[in-house]
C-alpha cells in the first residue's frame, strides 16, 4: 500500500525550503533533481511545522472529527460488552461483571449456528462465486471490437449500483411462490415452487443473487490487470509455438495472479461478513436455520431483543476476529511473496 | 530400374492444406485481431457469442419485465401470472398513484434529500481529507493516516455504534443516515493516491507563485482530479441512495423512511404500511392494484442509478483502479 510507503528522507522536505538556510547541506549535494531529497535531516521545532502546514490540518479536520465520533467513541463503547449494561442506567453507570457476556457468548449454540452458517456460506461462495468475474474477465478480455466490448462492459457492471432490496425482490418475483416461473408452472399443471423460502436452496440463491449483483463488477479489476499486459508477450511466445491454452497458461494468469491473490486474502480477511444487507432481508422468509450469520445474529439480540451487552460481546468477538483474519491472510500473502495488502514501508 | 524411376515419377505433391478464402478468413479474423494470432474457430466464436448474450440478457431481462410490468394494467399481470413479458395495454396509472403524495411520494423526496446532502458533504470531506493527508512531510500526517486505516480493518460494531447515535439523540432524524458513514477510509485513500500522483513540479510552481493550499486544491488539483473525485462522489451518491437498515436502525417513524426502506416492507415483504397518509400506497381495492405499483416503486428506486451511471461509468477504471491498486 502506497500509504505508507513515502520514505523517511523527504519527511522535511518542503517545509526545508521555507524555513532557509540549507545552504551547508546542499554544498555537498550533487544532482539538483533529487535536492529534496537530500536535504539533510534538520529537526524544525514541530509548533513550526504545525503552523506551516496549519491548512493541511484544518482541512483534515472535519474527516478526522467524524471518524473520531462515529468510528472512535464507538469502538470505546464496546466496554458494555463487560457490563451488566441497561439502556435506562447508560453505560457510565452499568456495572462492569467481567467476561460473563463472552460466556454467554460462547456457551450460546444459536451463536455457533450462527458462526457454523457464517462459515459455509463464505466457503461457498469462495468456490461458486470467487471464480466467476475471472472467468467473465477472460471471455470479455477475449472480446475484440472495442465498441462491443465496452457495452457489454457496462452492462455487467450495472446490477452492482442497484440496492439488495431491489435484488432480492427481482429475484423473489422470478423465483419466488407468487413468482412468475412458479405460476407459469403451475399453469402449466405442476405444482409451483418457492426458491425464496426453501432453506435447502438457500445456498445456491444468495449465490445466485450475489453472482447476478457483483459478478460483472468483479471484472473491472481482472481486466485492469490484463490491460497491462505488454503483447509482444504473446507474440514472443506464438513465436515459441505456444497455442491459445499455453498463452492463457503462461502469460495472461501470471498477469492476473497478483490481483486474484489480493482479492483472495480480503475475502478470507471477510470471512466473517457475509453480505448482511442481503441476508437480513431474507432471514425472515427462509428461516433462522440457514439464514442467521453472525451480524444478523448481533442485531436481532442486541436492537431487536435488547441484550445489548450480550450482542456487543458476539460484535467484539466477530470483529477481533475478523481483524486477525485479515493479518493472517495479508502475512501469509507476504510468506508465499505476494504483495498483499498493505505491507511495512 | 524402370520401375524404380516410375515411382519416383508418381511419388504425389504434399496435400496442400485446406484455405480459406481470403474473405472469408478477413471476415472471420475481424478487424482487431493481432496478426501473430490464429485464425479462431468458427464454432469457438458462435459458442463464445451465445455465452455474451446469455450473459448481457441475464443482466437486462429482469430489468425489462420490472419496467414493463410497472407500465401494465393489473389485468396484464393476473394473464402473465406475475412479471410481464409480452407487452399488452400500457398504463402510467401505478406511477401516477404513487407520485400523487403519500408515502412513497415522500419516501422519494427522503431519499432525493439525504443523498444530495450526504453526498456533497461526504465527497467535500473526503476530498479536503485526502488532499490534507498528500503533501509528503506535512505535519502528523502518518498518525492521521493509521487513524483512517485503522477503521478499514477493525470496525467499532454495530450494538456501540447504535448506542451511540442514540446517545447523541439522533434516532428518527435524518442525520442518523448521513453522519455515521459519512467518511469512508477507502475513498479517502483512493483519492488521495490520485492526488500523489499528480505532478509535483505542477504545484510547486504554483506554490512559487504563492499559492496556498486552499487555493492549490481548487484551481490545481481539482480541475486535474474530475474524474476520480466523480466516481467517488458516485460511490457516496449510491450508497446513500440504496441504503436502508440504517434506516431500518434508527428510523423508528416510517413517516420518515426513506424510498429504500419502503421497497423493502411494502414490495419484498408485502406488508401494508400502516399509519396516516399511506392511502396511496395500501391500494389493494384500487384500480391498479399489487405488481404494477410495486413495480412502479422499484422503477423509481432504480432510475436515479439509471439517470446517473452513464455519466460517470467512463471513468471507472481510472478511478476505482488506481484505488484498487495504489491504495
Amino acid at each position: 500500500m502506497s500509504v505508507a510507503s513515502s520514505t523517511p528522507s523527504t519527511e522535511e522536505a518542503p517545509g526545508a525550503a521555507d524555513t532557509g538556510d540549507t545552504a551547508a547541506g546542499m554544498a555537498s549535494t550533487p544532482p539538483p533533481e533529487h535536492r529534496a531529497d537530500r536535504v539533510p535531516h534538520r529537526k524544525i521545532p514541530w509548533t513550526t511545522r504545525m503552523r506551516r502546514d496549519r491548512s493541511l490540518l484544518i482541512m483534515v479536520a472535519p474527516a478526522v472529527l467524524l471518524l473520531a465520533v462515529f468510528a472512535y467513541v464507538p469502538m470505546a463503547g464496546n466496554v458494555v460488552a463487560w457490563q451488566e449494561y441497561s439502556p435506562y442506567v447508560g453505560i457510565r453507570n452499568s456495572p462492569f461483571i467481567g467476561w460473563a457476556n463472552f460466556e454467554r457468548v460462547f456457551t450460546n449454540p444459536l451463536f455457533l449456528d450462527a458462526v457454523l452458517n457464517t462459515l459455509v456460506i463464505t466457503a461457498f461462495q469462495l468456490v461458486f462465486f470467487f471464480p466467476v468475474p475471472i472467468v467473465l474477465a477472460l471471455l470479455l478480455n477475449s472480446v475484440l471490437t472495442p465498441g462491443l466490448r465496452t457495452t457489454i462492459q457496462s452492462i455487467v457492471y450495472l446490477p452492482h449500483f442497484f440496492s439488495w432490496v431491489i435484488v432480492v425482490t427481482i429475484f423473489q418475483q422470478i423465483f419466488g411462490g407468487a413468482g412468475v416461473l412458479a405460476s407459469r408452472m403451475r399453469d402449466a399443471g405442476y405444482s409451483g415452487f418457492d426458491l425464496m423460502t426453501n432453506p435447502d436452496t438457500f445456498l445456491l440463491l444468495i449465490t445466485a443473487q450475489s453472482v447476478w449483483k457483483d459478478a460483472g463488477w468483479g471484472i473491472i479489476i481482472f481486466l485492469a490487470a490484463l490491460a497491462t499486459v505488454d503483447p509482444q508477450l504473446y507474440e514472443a511466445s506464438v513465436v515459441d509455438g505456444a497455442g491459445r491454452w499455453r498463452r492463457m497458461w503462461h502469460v495472461t494468469l501470471p498477469a492476473m495472479r497478483p490481483v486474484i491473490i489480493l482479492l483472495l486474502i480480503l475475502r478470507l480477511g471477510d470471512s466473517l461478513t457475509v453480505g448482511f444487507e442481503q441476508l437480513i432481508l431474507q432471514r425472515g422468509a427462509v428461516g433462522v436455520d440457514v439464514a442467521e450469520v453472525l451480524d444478523t445474529f448481533v442485531y436481532y439480540q442486541g436492537v431487536v431483543n435488547g441484550d445489548w451487552a450480550f450482542a456487543a460481546a458476539a460484535g467484539l468477538v466477530k470483529g477481533l476476529v475478523s481483524l486477525a483474519l485479515v493479518l493472517g491472510a495479508n502475512k501469509l500473502a507476504h510468506l508465499v511473496g505476494e504483495a498483499g495488502v498493505y505491507q511495512r514501508a | 530400374m524402370r520401375i524404380e524411376s516410375e515411382t519416383v515419377a508418381v511419388k504425389p505433391v504434399p496435400k496442400q492444406p485446406y484455405r480459406r478464402s481470403a474473405r472469408y478468413r478477413a471476415l472471420l479474423r475481424g478487424k482487431n485481431r493481432p496478426v501473430w494470432e490464429e485464425d479462431p474457430n468458427p464454432l469457438g466464436l458462435v459458442v463464445k457469442g451465445v455465452a455474451l448474450l446469455v450473459i448481457v440478457l441475464t443482466v437486462l431481462f429482469p430489468l425489462y419485465t420490472v419496467v414493463l410490468t410497472s407500465l401494465s394494467t393489473q389485468a396484464d399481470v393476473v394473464r402473465s401470472g406475475g412479471l410481464v413479458i409480452v407487452p399488452g395495454g400500457l398504463s402510467l396509472s401505478a406511477y401516477t398513484q404513487i407520485l400523487s403524495g403519500g408515502i412513497v411520494t415522500r419516501a422519494t423526496i427522503v431519499s432525493i434529500g439525504i443523498t444530495t446532502v450526504g453526498t456533497v458533504l461526504s465527497t467535500t470531506v473526503s476530498v479536503l481529507a485526502a488532499y490534507g493527508l498528500s503533501r509528503p512531510g506535512s505535519f502528523a500526517h502518518r498518525p492521521v493516516l493509521f487513524l483512517f486505516l485503522i477503521t478499514m480493518f477493525f470496525g467499532a460494531g454495530m450494538i456501540p455504534t447504535y448506542l451511540l447515535v442514540s446517545n447523541l439523540g439522533l434516532i428518527d432524524s435524518y442525520w442518523s443516515l448521513i453522519l455515521p458513514g459519512a467518511v469512508s477510509a477507502f475513498n479517502v485513500l483512493i483519492l488521495r493516491a490520485f492526488f500523489m500522483g499528480i505532478d509535483r513540479s505542477i504545484t510547486d510552481a504554483a506554490r512559487i507563485d504563492g499559492a496556498g493550499d486552499w487555493r492549490i486544491l481548487g484551481q490545481i488539483v481539482l480541475p486535474m482530479s474530475k474524474a476520480v473525485v466523480a466516481v467517488v462522489a458516485l460511490f457516496y451518491g449510491v450508497g446513500y441512495w440504496n441504503a436502508f437498515f440504517n434506516a431500518m436502525l434508527y428510523i423508528n417513524d416510517n413517516a420518515k423512511w426513506p424510498l429504500q426502506l419502503v421497497l423493502r416492507s411494502y414490495v419484498l415483504q408485502g406488508v401494508t404500511l400502516p399509519g396516516s397518509g399511506v392511502g396511496q400506497v395500501d391500494v389493494d381495492d384500487g384500480a391498479v392494484t399489487g405488481l404494477p405499483v410495486k413495480m412502479a416503486v422499484m422503477v423509481l428506486a432504480i432510475i436515479p442509478i439509471l439517470v446517473v451511471y452513464p455519466m460517470v461509468q467512463r471513468h471507472f477504471t481510472k478511478g476505482v483502479i488506481f484505488g484498487a491498486i495504489k491504495g
